[in-house]
């Protein structure tokens, strides 16, 4: 590192000194509608070392006042107020300028691992050149440093990989390597824009450590931007959370999850499912929708989905005081003092009723008919590979997965991505002959089905897709969509006509947004649309796909709360699937735990989730953020090591063991069972239902 | 709880059976639908409304012209060979006497008639063909791109070219068709892509998994959502076209006499281009000028269905603005 | 591997096969070469448009005409013209010509339209990118025998305005020429100006305003922000990341980019008098001439699919991705 020290380059820390201060930062974007002001009067600061967690839904602003700080918003952006780094003003440098302190003093990891490099180059001439763009160091030297840094942040046979390309490492090992160049030149100040978003949970877990390492290794600051409360709640020393483009409240991490006094605060803690909660309490919902960045109401901009706002509300922004006697907790509400007064939890202050009809605990439910019945279900497929599309093996997606569902439970699958999950749905919904293995559905085998006989099945089985935007036919209004399902299988017209706002009252639209198109519709109502349109004809079994992962938290609560609502009054059975346990813990009477293609422990949700016996639902439940700050410090972390090897190639004997704890501690006897001998699905514990394929398994307090 | 609520709010459930709308529509999406929403971005383009405007303005001249016109394409002048433009023949005349207004009027309704019919019924074939190839896949798709591939080879020019001795003495609708036939295989292959991404999509596979026919999600869900790259490819296939007929032409392979296009009427004063230029100007530029409109059209439609394209002009707006405010910030 | 080659070649070759068989076919369906000789005034005796007849073989079916015909191609025999003289020995000449017009016009149009596409996206709304698109959209615009006659027109002024003969417009070189080798060059280039740059400039206009959109997608992709985010000032990060990437797209354009090479280059010969293939089509329909323009569409067929098999090569070599024999890893 250089140790001139010119204007552009202020000297290390001086101790008590922030990182980064900024004050009054108002960015705003020209759009179609109007200019829409993306952050609106925002303060913060950074300390050296420590982490700042920034929370907000999407369009709060968190990555723009990020991306304002690097300087790296588009042309169009206007940006204002002052960004100080280390008592030197950033706004108004040039490109030239700004670059000798980017990557240098200030670095950024990104969202999105696969879009972040470059494809064309190899990851170690990537992390070189981050090297070699500050440092006057030869290409060797550079390459040499490159491996050092890959190395650092845990990439195996770093030397060997380095050669590498983007697309042949997996997003965890991505992100390693976008982290890798972050640390290049020891910053003083790391942004990280929802590092783990696009990320497994397991994998989560292992690059949270990483940057646990980066902050070690550099001593830099870091703004941790995310709409997870549970990282926030696991990593951050003080929070900021964002609504509408400003700061609502800031605090010390137990500050904001035990105390929180601003309404969204307290309803987007309330929004959040909770995988170490074993009761079934409703999630909060917050209604409405942010408002438009463009033209803003008067008055505080939360107030319109308040459930506490007061007409004073509406008079002007509150500011952001100090509550709780001034310790550095500071909220934007005129009624904090209030909230603070009556120290309500989230459930009271959005008035959600306190208990749902207990559901009948599990033997009964169990008695009553299968729904669907998968038996060995085998879905393999060939992948090829290069210009020449050469085969380069058999991806053994599905290999061997048998579950049953019956009427009025709903059983959620989760795993890792790639672990096979939606293609079990896939082959099921695809109503065709299984290259091995049965599906029942009804009690009919899927084999003896012909033409008409499939088209009576689809009535009764229907499909709720992850992507609400994406499952709606952008050119079709609502109520033609909703209609869709019943001209296919010939309703007469006048019924579809009564039906169609049957259906939207039921999901909780009302009838004007028959006639709308999808784009006018915000993400959950699209959701429940598509609910809607699955409905229709009155099916017995519906899989959901990741039904609520593209939404917002506040948003997403409220289509949970549908779902469970809609099942307890129609009796309908649910095949979920989402990789957020959370949500299905909150959602599934029953929980089936894939990996690589497997079913390797399943059993009522109460007994996965609280006493799991395979080591790797061990290890995903234990991945988990949960958002308490006390309960997260406190815990107990299993970080798996490396990624999912190729379902094209798993690992004889158990599948699991190349990533298991347990196999690791196990005598060199043991070990060769592991690896020898495939273990079976085997009922285990307690529970009558409750089945686990591991030779070693035993309990472990993991939530 | 002391705290006064506001009463109408029952959000405990999520309102099934009660009926309130839960989560409100994003304010002002719903004063501008898509379609009012690419007229604006349409309009705001100067260069596709000026082509707009012209090649409207282009289609009434070749055919209301020749009726304002003293002289019918075929009538000779025999007191004015060879005249450069003048106040009775407006364009000059040819060698033997024709005006070359009135041959430049009918040449132009001849290329843009052709053009237009062309450009539509290639890109009808297109659709069809890309849709049923990328939606059914396997066999079908193989067989259908093998034939794209050999109608690449064999460049339509030379095939049209080949077999012009056969409507030799035809009328030029049978060389229309003939174009069309040859026209369709590039955006064909556009088409079975777009196919291929939107059969994937979840809104498909819905309707699939609804039972839906196959002919139905092509005609309700595939091609509706590909209207917008139909457009946008019938009009630059509109360019393309008059290219190529006035290309044909040019060498005889296209129009033939008596009949004149564009591309004979360069072809015949291009011999004598440098000497009287006016045989060959007036053609050329009209036919530049039609097919630039055309292809500003199709630009200017690119740019506003597709709103990544769009942010061009806010771009350069913000832009400048963004480079005063950083100059003032400088100096402050 | 291996037979995954192998069948790709066979579907070349089947596919160049068809196209000819094709373009024989239908060139034996619609010409007439004995009206031709009908016409002519006196006409000729019976005998010899019989004879005629016979030697062209209008008699037997098509198909195996074709046969006929393409087992003289296999032995390097591409038959006789209508008028007698052996295809095979002005093969090589025009091919020649036409090929020296082909990779002249596709590198200086590919290397000129990468850079004006580039300068465009880089300097986007600057005067050198409405510049750049305009004269792009004009020409594109403009029939290529539009583009020849203009610059004819050009080459005249500026031999005037020079007062002497800088460019020639018509042949590839001048007959009657006495001199060096030295002089004989020169002589060579000022032919090859006007030619060239009428290919050229359809080929800039196409291909710059492919590279400038392609830039333009890059410009907002994540890896150019993290390329900025390491330090890299706007300009080092288009020009090292954004222009590398936008690169792969165009190996693709350059197949298509052919069909028009093709198609431009029977224009520009037959303008500036060079006797390559495109000109040899356009006689041989003239001349209702089956074997030339069967020759022709051979010829063309076979250097559409050389340029599939570059481009392809191209992509290989530009994107990792699809590079064979890489680094075996995930996905």
């Amino acid at each position: 590192m250089t140790s001139a020290h010119s204007p552009l380059d202020p000297p290390k820390a001086a101790p008590g000194e922030p990182v980064l201060e900024v004050s009054d930062l108002e960015v705003s974007f020209p759009s179609e509608a109007g200019r829409v002001r993306a952050v609106r009067g925002l303060g913060y600061r950074v300390d050296p070392g420590e982490v700042l967690g920034i929370v907000g839904e999407s369009g709060s602003g968190k990555s723009v006042s990020s991306l304002a700080v690097m300087g790296l918003l588009g042309a169009g952006a206007r940006v204002s107020g002052s960004i100080r780094f280390r008592g030197r003003e950033l706004l108004g440098l040039s490109d030239g300028e700004l670059s000798r302190i980017r990557g240098r003093r200030i670095a950024m990891v990104f969202q999105d691992p696969l879009s972040a490099l470059t494809p064309v180059y190899s990851v170690g001439d990537q992390v070189a050149e981050a090297v070699r763009t500050h440092a006057g160091v030869s290409r060797r030297e550079a390459a040499r440093r490159a491996v050092e840094l890959l190395d650092l942040v845990g990439i195996p046979n770093a030397a060997e990989r380095a050669g590498a390309f983007p697309h042949e490492f997996s997003g965890g090992m991505r992100q390693r390597v976008v982290i890798a160049m972050a640390i290049a030149h020891d910053p003083d100040l790391i942004i990280a824009d929802e590092p783990t978003t696009a990320l497994d949970v397991t994998v989560q877990a292992q690059v949270l450590d990483v940057l646990r390492t980066a902050r070690e290794v550099t001593g830099a600051g870091i703004v941790l931007i995310t709409h997870d409360l549970g990282v926030v709640a696991g990593v951050a020393d003080r929070v900021l959370v964002m609504y509408a483009g400003r700061a609502v409240e800031t605090g010390t991490v137990d500050q904001i999850f035990a105390r929180p006094r601003m309404p969204y605060t307290l309803g987007l803690l309330g929004a959040l499912p909770r995988v170490d909660e074993a009761e079934k309490r409703p999630l909060v919902p917050i209604d409405g929708q942010p408002p438009s960045l463009v033209q803003l109401p008067p008055g505080c901009s939360f107030a319109p989905r308040c459930p506490v706002s007061v007409p004073q509300c509406t008079l002007g922004e509150p500011a952001l005081a100090p509550v709780d006697g001034g310790t550095g907790h500071r909220a934007a509400c005129i009624r904090s003092d209030e909230i603070a007064r009556s120290e309500a939890v989230p459930a009271e202050i959005y008035h959600v009723e306190p208990v749902r009809p207990a559901r009948e605990p599990g033997p009964v439910q169990r008695a009553s008919r299968v729904v669907l019945q998968v038996r060995d279900l085998v879905k393999h497929y060939p992948v090829s590979k290069g210009l020449l599309r050469r085969r380069a093996g058999l991806i053994r997606a599905v290999d061997g997965v048998t579950f049953d569902i019956r009427q009025g439970e709903a059983f959620g699958l989760v795993g890792e991505s790639g672990c096979g999950k939606t293609s079990t749905l896939m082959e099921i919904l695809g109503l065709r002959a299984p290259a091995a293995g049965t599906v029942r559905i009804l009690g009919r085998d899927v084999v003896e089905l012909d033409r008409r006989a499939r088209r009576a099945v689809r009535r009764d089985l229907q499909v709720v897709f992850q992507d609400p935007m994406a499952s709606l036919d952008p050119r079709m209004p609502v109520g033609a969509a909703v209609a869709e399902p019943m001209e296919v299988h010939g309703y007469p017209r006048e019924r579809i006509r009564r039906r169609v706002p049957e259906l939207l009252r039921l999901v909780g639209l009302g009838f004007e947004h028959a006639d709308r198109y999808p784009v006018e519709l915000s993400g959950g109502q699209r959701q429940r649309v598509c609910i809607a349109r699955a409905l229709a004809l009155e099916p017995k079994l519906v899989v959901l796909d990741e039904p609520v992962s593209a939404l917002d938290v506040s948003i997403q609560a409220g289509v949970i709360n549908l779902l469970d609502e809609l099942k307890d009054r129609l009796g309908l059975s649910y095949l979920f699937v989402a990789h957020d346990l959370s949500v299905v813990r909150h959602v599934a009477d029953r929980v089936a735990v894939m990996y690589l293609g497997r079913i390797v422990e399943v059993g009522e949700a109460e007994t996965v989730f609280g006493a799991a016996l395979h080591p790797y639902t061990q290890a995903l439940l234990s991945a988990v953020p949960v958002p308490d700050p006390v309960t997260e410090r406190a815990r107990e972390r299993i970080v798996l090591t490396g990624d999912l090897p190729s379902p094209a190639d798993p690992p004889s004997g158990c599948r699991f063991r190349t990533r298991c704890f347990l196999h690791a501690a196990l005598s060199a006897e043991d070990r060769a069972v592991c690896a020898t001998v495939d273990p079976p699905r085997k009922p285990r514990g307690d529970g009558a239902d409750h089945e686990v394929a591991c030779h070693f398994a035993r309990p472990r307090k993991v939530l | 709880m002391t705290l006064g609520v506001r009463e109408a709010k029952r959000a405990g459930t999520t309102g099934a059976g009660g009926g309130g709308p839960v989560d409100a529509a994003p304010d002002g999406l719903r004063a501008s639908t898509r379609g009012r929403l690419v007229l604006r971005r349409f309009l705001r383009s100067r260069s596709a409304v000026f082509g707009l405007v012209t090649i409207a303005a282009l289609y009434v001249l070749a055919f209301v012209g020749p009726l304002l016109a003293p002289w019918d394409h075929t009538q000779q002048d025999y007191s004015a060979f060879l005249r450069p433009p003048s106040t009775s023949h407006w364009f000059g005349t040819t060698q033997i006497g024709e005006d070359v207004f009135a041959q430049t009027m009918r040449g132009l309704q001849k290329s843009l008639t052709i053009g237009l019919l062309v450009g539509l019924l290639s890109t009808l074939v297109a659709a069809v063909v890309g849709a049923v190839a990328g939606y059914f896949g396997g066999w079908v798709d193989r067989v259908l791109m093998w034939l794209v591939d050999l109608l690449l080879v064999l460049p339509s020019f030379l095939v049209v070219a080949i077999a012009s001795p056969a409507f030799r003495g035809h009328s030029w609708v049978l060389f229309a068709l003939l174009l069309a036939a040859f026209g369709w295989m590039l955006t064909a292959r556009i088409v079975r892509g777009m196919t291929l991404t939107l059969r994937e999509r979840e809104f498909v596979r819905a309707a699939r998994f609804m039972g839906q026919p196959s002919w139905h999600i092509i005609a309700r869900h595939i091609l509706p959502n590909m209207a917008s790259l139909l457009i946008i490819d019938a009009t630059l296939n509109v360019g393309t076209a008059v290219l190529a007929e006035t290309g044909l032409s040019y060498f005889g392979f296209g129009v033939q006499p008596p009949d004149v296009s564009l591309g004979t009427l360069i072809a015949s004063g291009s011999r004598s281009a440098l000497t009287f230029p006016w045989l060959f100007l007036f053609a050329g530029g009209f036919l530049t000028l039609a097919v630039l409109c055309v292809n500003l059209v199709g630009d200017g439609l690119r740019a506003a269905i597709d709103p990544s394209a769009a942010r061009g002009t806010a771009r350069v707006r913000g832009a400048r603005r963004a480079r005063r405010f950083l100059r003032r910030a400088g100096a402050a | 591997m291996g037979g995954f080659l192998i069948r790709r070649l066979a579907n070349y070759v089947l596919l160049c096969l068809v196209a000819t068989f094709l373009a024989y076919a239908l060139a034996s369906l619609t010409f007439d070469p004995l009206a031709r000789l009908a016409e002519r005034n006196p006409p000729p005796p019976a005998a010899v448009v019989e004879s005629m007849r016979q030697e062209l073989r209008l008699d037997e079916p098509v198909p195996q005409r074709f046969a006929s015909w393409f087992g003289g191609v296999v032995r390097g025999d591409f038959g006789r013209t209508v008028t007698g003289q052996t295809i095979s020995d002005e093969l090589g000449r025009r091919i020649g010509v036409s090929l020296r017009l082909f990779l002249l016009g596709t590198v200086v149009g590919v290397a000129a339209g990468v850079l004006v596409g580039m300068v465009g996206a880089v300097r986007q709304h600057r005067p050198a990118d409405y510049l750049g698109t305009l004269f792009a959209f004009v020409l594109l615009s403009m029939p290529t025998f539009l583009v020849g006659t203009l610059l004819k027109f050009g080459g005249l002024q500026l031999n005037l305005a020079a007062g002497t003969t800088l460019v020639y417009f018509t042949g590839e070189y001048d007959p009657g020429l006495r001199g060096g080798w030295g002089s004989a060059l020169v002589d060579r280039l000022q032919h090859l100006v006007l030619p060239t740059l009428t290919i050229a400039l359809h080929q800039i206009a196409y291909y710059s305003r492919y590279q400038r959109s392609a830039m333009l997608d890059v410009l907002g992709s994540e890896f150019l922000r993290t390329a900025r985010a390491k330090g890299l000032t706007r300009r080092q990060a288009l020009l090292r990341h954004g222009l590398r990437t936008a690169l792969v797209p165009m190996a693709t354009l350059f197949a298509f980019g052919f069909g028009l090479l093709v198609t431009g280059s029977v224009f520009t010969e037959r303008i500036f008098g060079w006797y390559g293939m495109g000109d040899w089509l356009v006689y041989g329909i003239e001349q209702q001439d089956t074997n030339i323009v069967a020759t022709v569409t051979l010829f063309v067929a076979v250097m559409v699919l050389v340029s599939g098999w570059l481009a392809d090569v191209l992509y290989a070599v530009l994107d990792p991705r699809v590079r064979i024999g890489s680094l075996g890893g995930h996905r």
